[in-house]
């Protein structure tokens, strides 16, 4: 081939390749940029005054004559509100005409009131979603907006999908004595609401209501920790001592070798959703290691899924291990078992940290698996040592739930922002632990 | 042999006219018709050789004569290959290596063995010596040390190392992983050392430096060494066994076989004329 050609060649190869890396890491930053910003969101907002009464009420955090002074002072601005609902409650009750026009739109601003800024003086909700108002600014003016104009839908146009129509509330009132209201609630929520930047780092630490709408996510960390934890512990010694068979011990091309050998790469690449049901018809239903979903039989099905990712990293690694150290140990009068403990499995160690980080990230973040085995929306938070026959919250889980399931998803998707970049930060932590662990064996290995 | 000329015969498992100064070596390993396979393929031919105790015995011969297999077979290091069996008898101190009795790691404590290439294990340089005694119960860390330091001195290695013991044995020099590799055999006081082409990866200066400590450990222990290199041979060994496709073709004192080898195979061997 002619040398200019050839050079052409390499070029457009190198050209090829930086461009596919560039794509890639395009895509990371693409895919990285929201989570990271709107799950930040969940930590980093400008919390009101709410927010503080929160966290005293249900967490016990944060100095409480200091909040009891920023609530007073909150309420003081809010009492003109309530004294204009009030007084203009007291004109529909006199007024047959009046109450014809508005009632129906004032009980729309009540409700909007309620939402914004809690419950009337006086009224004590059954649930918890209910007994406070807007805790972060960015919903207060979402909320604000609701207050300040109806909302109706016009299906004149019978081919066409509902247009949604907006109309202020200050022309409806229009005349009115609540008339001031929508003028005063815009002007003076800020001092309502008292928004101040917060940093919400228990975000992480908290648990939360039922219904997520106060708290933090420290039940899902945990379960999901666990889960974790146990499928690690599960999987890890038998996918090692499966590798040091398939390596050291089982003779190339004995048919039951390349049987297992098979076997183990089909369940590589069987759907995970296929051992979620394998686990609830296995663990749960044949072998009951639990009534019902479990921790245990949560872990017991993810330890299957990743087991051949783990066999088959740990097998490279292994494979990988140069065989004159096998050899040398041997010649020392080593048997064959003290020589995979001492040398082959140290020298192997790295490659197979990587393998077992690798899945530990997938099992975090699985969630087909755990749908029928472990996970579930309402659970008791799990205490830091309770029991493995207990269901768990857990992150991918809840993320699926608060999307699918959630009656009021709106209301809260910065906590499903939130629990997304957690569970993003978890694998991104677990493996940088593990490049650094991975380097500072290779650097000792290496000498 | 069809490669063979038709006026050589090779005479495997002759033993070679007795010599006064061989009468009284003792055979420390006595080969009696041994053959190694590989599956079908006989690789070492029905040899008969003593190893006599105290002596630096040579094997030499061309690539794939069967020498590396002969000598990792007297430590059965050829087990780990599949396919692999003996036939004929090989002993240690008369006692059968492939006998049904054998305890193979105890046969390897007493049969040392220095690879090709240098292959210490990657930890310290006072882990690598200290395995052996480890791994046959040595606990004490004042006794490890004892042992370490010694083998060190023995291998010629203490001075360069004594002050970076504990320093991962990968970054010494080619030269010196190789000295201490045979360090780390020493330590398990083995009765018999094998070395298999020891130098072949070193450069002259580290050759020389090797060469030297086997003619220290000369006397101490039994050496069976596998060359490519006949001056090696010549300058290490006392007796030289030369191995041509498999069979053994002339095993006799070193002197003789490079001054007057007894048959035309090692001589064309010797003055270089195939090989």
């Amino acid at each position: 081939m002619q040398l200019a050609s050839r050079k052409l060649i390499d070029r457009s190869f190198t050209g090829l390749s930086v461009f596919s890396i560039v794509l890639v890491a395009g895509a990371l930053v693409i895919i990285l940029t929201p989570i990271v910003g709107r799950g930040m969101g969940a930590v980093f907002f400008r919390g009101t005054v709410e927010h503080r009464q929160v966290q005293l009420d249900l967490f016990g955090h944060g100095r409480g004559e200091d909040i009891a002074a920023e609530v007073a002072a909150a309420e003081e601005a809010r009492r003109q509100v309530y004294v204009l609902i009030a007084e203009f409650e007291q004109e529909l009750a006199d007024s047959i005409r009046a109450r014809r026009q508005y009632a129906e739109a004032m009980e729309e601003v009540k409700a909007g009131l309620r939402e914004l800024l809690g419950p009337f003086p006086g009224e004590t909700p059954v649930l918890y979603r209910e007994r406070y108002g807007q805790t972060r600014w960015d919903r207060a003016q979402i909320k604000l907006q609701r207050v300040l104009y109806a909302e109706t839908y016009d299906y004149s146009d019978p081919t066409q999908m509902g247009q949604k129509v907006l109309t202020p509330r200050v022309e409806e009132f229009a005349g009115t004595s609540l008339e001031p209201l929508f003028t005063i609630l815009p002007a003076r929520l800020e001092e309502m609401l008292r928004p101040r930047p917060t940093f919400y780092w228990r975000f992480f630490t908290n648990t939360a209501t039922a219904d997520y709408s106060f708290g933090g996510i420290w039940p899902d960390i945990l379960g999901t920790f666990y889960l974790t934890f146990w499928t690690i512990l599960f999987a890890v010694p038998m996918g090692i001592i499966s590798a040091i068979y398939l390596v050291e011990y089982a003779r190339e091309g004995n048919r039951i070798v390349v049987l297992v050998r098979t076997c183990i790469n089909t369940l590589a690449g069987v759907p995970s959703i296929v051992f979620g049901l394998f686990g609830l018809a296995f663990f749960i239903n044949t072998l009951r290691v639990s009534e019902g979903r479990s921790v245990l039989a949560g872990s017991l099905t993810l330890a299957l899924l990743i087991l051949p990712l783990v066999i088959r990293s740990a097998e490279e690694a292994i494979r990988a291990v140069p065989h004159t150290y096998k050899e040398a140990s041997l010649s020392l009068g080593a048997g064959q078992w003290r020589t995979i403990v001492r040398v082959i499995l140290p020298a192997a160690l790295p490659g197979v940290l990587t393998g077992v980080v690798i899945s530990m990230g997938r099992a975090a973040g699985e969630t087909a698996p755990i749908i029928f085995t472990a996970a579930v929306s309402v659970a008791r938070p799990m205490g830091l040592w309770s029991g493995l026959s207990e269901p768990t919250h857990a992150l991918p889980w809840s993320v699926y739930t608060l999307c699918t399931e959630h009656k009021t998803v709106d209301e809260i998707r910065h906590v499903q922002y939130g629990m997304v970049f957690t569970l993003v930060l978890m694998v991104l932590l677990l493996n940088s632990v593990a490049i650094l662990l991975r380097a500072r064996i290779s650097r000792k290995l290496r000498g | 042999m069809a490669v063979m000329t038709g006026n050589i015969t090779i005479q495997s498992c002759k033993p070679t006219d007795p010599q006064p100064s061989t009468a009284d070596w003792k055979a420390h390993v006595r080969a009696e018709d041994f053959s190694v396979f590989y599956h079908r393929n006989e690789a070492v031919k029905k040899v008969t050789l003593d190893i006599p105790v105290g002596q630096v015995t040579a094997i030499i011969g061309p690539s794939g004569c069967g020498k590396s297999t002969l000598l990792r077979a007297i430590n059965r290091m050829n087990d780990l290959i599949p396919g692999c069996h003996t036939t004929g008898l090989l002993a240690l101190d008369g006692v059968d290596i492939y006998g049904p009795q054998i305890d193979v790691t105890a046969l390897r404590r007493k049969v040392g063995m220095v690879f090709q290439k240098p292959n210490p294990f990657p930890k310290t340089v006072f882990d690598n010596v200290a395995y052996g005694p480890r791994i046959h119960g040595v606990r004490r860390r004042a006794h490890l040390a004892e042992i370490v330091e010694r083998s060190c001195r023995q291998a010629a290695l203490w001075e360069e190392v004594k002050d970076r013991l504990h320093e991962n044995a990968l970054g010494l020099s080619g030269g010196q992983q190789q000295r201490l590799c045979i360090a780390r055999a020493l330590a398990v006081e083995p009765e018999l050392l094998l070395m298999d082409e020891p130098t072949s990866a070193l450069d002259p200066i580290a050759t020389d430096r090797i060469e030297s400590l086997i003619a220290e450990l000369r006397g101490r222990y039994t050496i069976a060494i596998v060359t490519h290199n006949m001056q090696q041979a010549a300058r290490v060994s006392n007796l030289t066994a030369f191995m041509y496709m498999g069979e053994l073709v002339e095993a006799a004192v070193t002197d003789r076989i490079f001054t007057n080898p007894q048959q035309r195979l090692t001589q064309e061997y010797i003055t270089g004329r195939f090989g």
